[in-house]
């Protein structure tokens, strides 16, 4: 017992308790705030959509999609495809090349440049030629509103503009050797420094048979929503199929190349027993890993049944008359 | 004996940060383009995080002798029961419509689902028998035996994570990584005590 300290300078046992919970106080708070940071790192706000009606009327749409729905099996009110949010479609994006993360790659693509473009044309063709991004957004564009699946579970259903590749695969005159259409994908580790994290083969490439390509449904889309397409979606062009799972829908094209040898695909390269070449939306070939019976339509809140070939059965399972699906997934 | 109820408060409300956070978010449509499954997978990561947390508690005890940390142990343990239950909910409520039979089929078809479900039934009896009357119950050598069963629910819960990404997969071996070197140590420690 030190003789220096007078009894009346000692704290009484009440301040220090409160001191000490004062600090406590203070650790705590500030533990919290280092969690709710780390949490927020993790997860940045987003300005989100808030639920409100639309503002596409969902009867205004005359599209491949509404004259599908008619002609399938009757369904209850919930199964309509109401066109998703600008929101939506452009933050939540599959684009490796920019992230793995989907809701950051809207940012990661911000810088993206996408002028000048030029999309090369070459292989068994009679005029090969590279077109001008200005020349091919000069072919008259229609509005497409289309179901997207991607193979992971969720969809959407998205306003595109574009034209159907026929017309620009009729520009180089294929020879009749061609039997398989190539698609490759632009890659600049420069722009894109995410892209070593992709854990998959760059640059991306796709493939679709000559038929697949020439379908009315194939679409170059060149825009969304009457807008330019967004980097992030795949700008300035890029491929859709609507019938296929979305991997199939190479974003941000440079080169299409006919050929006569079943081209390779990037996520077949990946994964060849999950992510067959043809990939057709088949709610009966489960993935490996996942069944695909059902989907997660973006905005709604309970699963929905999955329709054969995306819901385009009636236009395109000619196509594949004769194959085993189950083989050829 | 203050502090120590001071301090379990702070970890408890500390603990519920991401929730109440997470809550907010889904009050201000803040969830992403996908609520429902980034809500699965943060339960997921959260559950995880805890588990691991929970398992660093000997290591930082032999390392340091900070023997006061066993004391928290519990309720960490049962946060990362907490949110596994959050996890499993929003996975059946959702994904499978609150239906069992779906679910069960689910189960037996995605083999990562088997591993996830698996690992969560065996946290089950951990969180039934945290309490003290259930340790006097089983006694410390059975008790300890029967909670050693969370070094094979972590391993089965980093490898659920692994086996459900596609390409990326930087998190699940982040994970994987962190929770070898916690077991390593345990052995390490182990070993060194026989000698």
């Amino acid at each position: 017992m030190r003789n220096d300290i007078k009894p009346s300078e000692i704290t009484p046992e009440s301040t220090y308790l409160n001191r000490r919970v004062f600090m406590k106080m203070g650790l705590a708070t500030g533990a919290a705030v280092a969690t709710g940071s780390v949490y927020r790192y993790f997860n940045p706000i987003i300005a989100a959509d808030v639920p409100k009606s639309s503002g596409v009327d969902a009867q205004t749409q005359t599209s491949v999609v509404a004259q599908v729905d008619s002609a399938a099996t009757a369904q209850p009110v919930q199964m309509i495809d109401k066109p998703n949010s600008l929101q939506e479609i452009t933050h939540y994006n599959n684009y490796y090349e920019f992230s793995t993360n989907k809701s950051a790659v809207a940012k990661a693509a911000e810088k993206f440049v996408t002028t000048p473009w030029t999309v090369e044309i070459s292989g068994l063709v009679a005029k090969p030629q590279t077109f001008d991004l200005m020349d091919l957004l000069k072919i008259e564009s229609e509005e497409r509103i289309y179901r997207f699946r991607c193979v992971e579970g969720w969809s959407m259903v998205i306003p595109w503009n574009g034209f159907p590749l026929k017309k620009l695969l009729d520009k180089v005159q294929p020879l009749s050797s061609a039997k398989y259409v190539a698609f490759e994908t632009y890659y600049d580790p420069a722009q894109m420094p995410s892209a070593k994290y992709a854990g998959i083969d760059l640059p991306y490439v796709e493939g679709l048979r000559m038929d697949e390509a020439m379908h009315p449904l194939t679409l170059m889309a060149t825009g969304l929503y009457g807008k330019p397409m967004p980097n992030q979606n795949g700008a300035p062009i890029r491929l859709v199929v609507p019938w296929k799972y979305g991997f199939k829908s190479i974003k941000s094209i440079i080169k299409i190349t006919l050929t006569d040898k079943e081209p390779p695909t990037t996520w077949n390269k990946a994964a060849a027993n999950e992510y067959g070449f043809y990939s057709n939306v088949n709610p009966t070939v489960d993935h490996p890993r996942w069944s695909q019976a059902d989907e997660q339509r973006i905005g709604e809140f309970s699963r929905r049944p999955t329709l054969m070939f995306n819901g385009y059965a009636e236009e395109v399972a000619s196509l594949y008359k004769g194959m085993d699906l189950k083989v050829n997934f | 004996m203050q502090d120590l109820k001071l301090n379990k408060t702070l970890l408890f409300i500390n603990a519920l940060v991401p929730l109440m956070l997470l809550m907010w978010d889904g009050a201000h449509y803040q969830l992403g383009v996908n609520p429902i499954e980034f809500l699965t997978r943060i339960f997921g990561v959260l559950t995880l995080i805890f588990i691991l947390i929970t398992l660093m508690i000997t290591p930082l005890r032999k390392l340091f002798g900070w023997g006061f940390l066993i004391k928290y142990r519990r309720m960490l343990g049962l946060f990362a029961f907490f949110y596994g239950c959050l996890h499993l909910v929003t996975y059946i409520g959702f994904d499978r419509s609150w239906s069992l039979s779906s679910t069960v089929a689910d189960v037996i078809k995605r083999p990562f689902i088997m591993v996830g479900m698996v690992s969560f039934l065996m946290l089950i009896p951990l969180a039934v028998t945290s309490t003290h009357a259930m340790v006097r119950r089983l006694g410390a050598k059975r008790w300890l035996k029967l909670h050693q069963m969370i070094y094979l629910i972590g391993i089965g819960g980093v490898v659920h994570f692994y086996m459900i990404v596609k390409s990326d997969v930087f998190y699940p071996i982040v994970f994987m990584v962190i929770l070898f070197v916690l077991l390593a140590m345990r052995l390490y420690f182990r070993i060194n005590k026989a000698t």
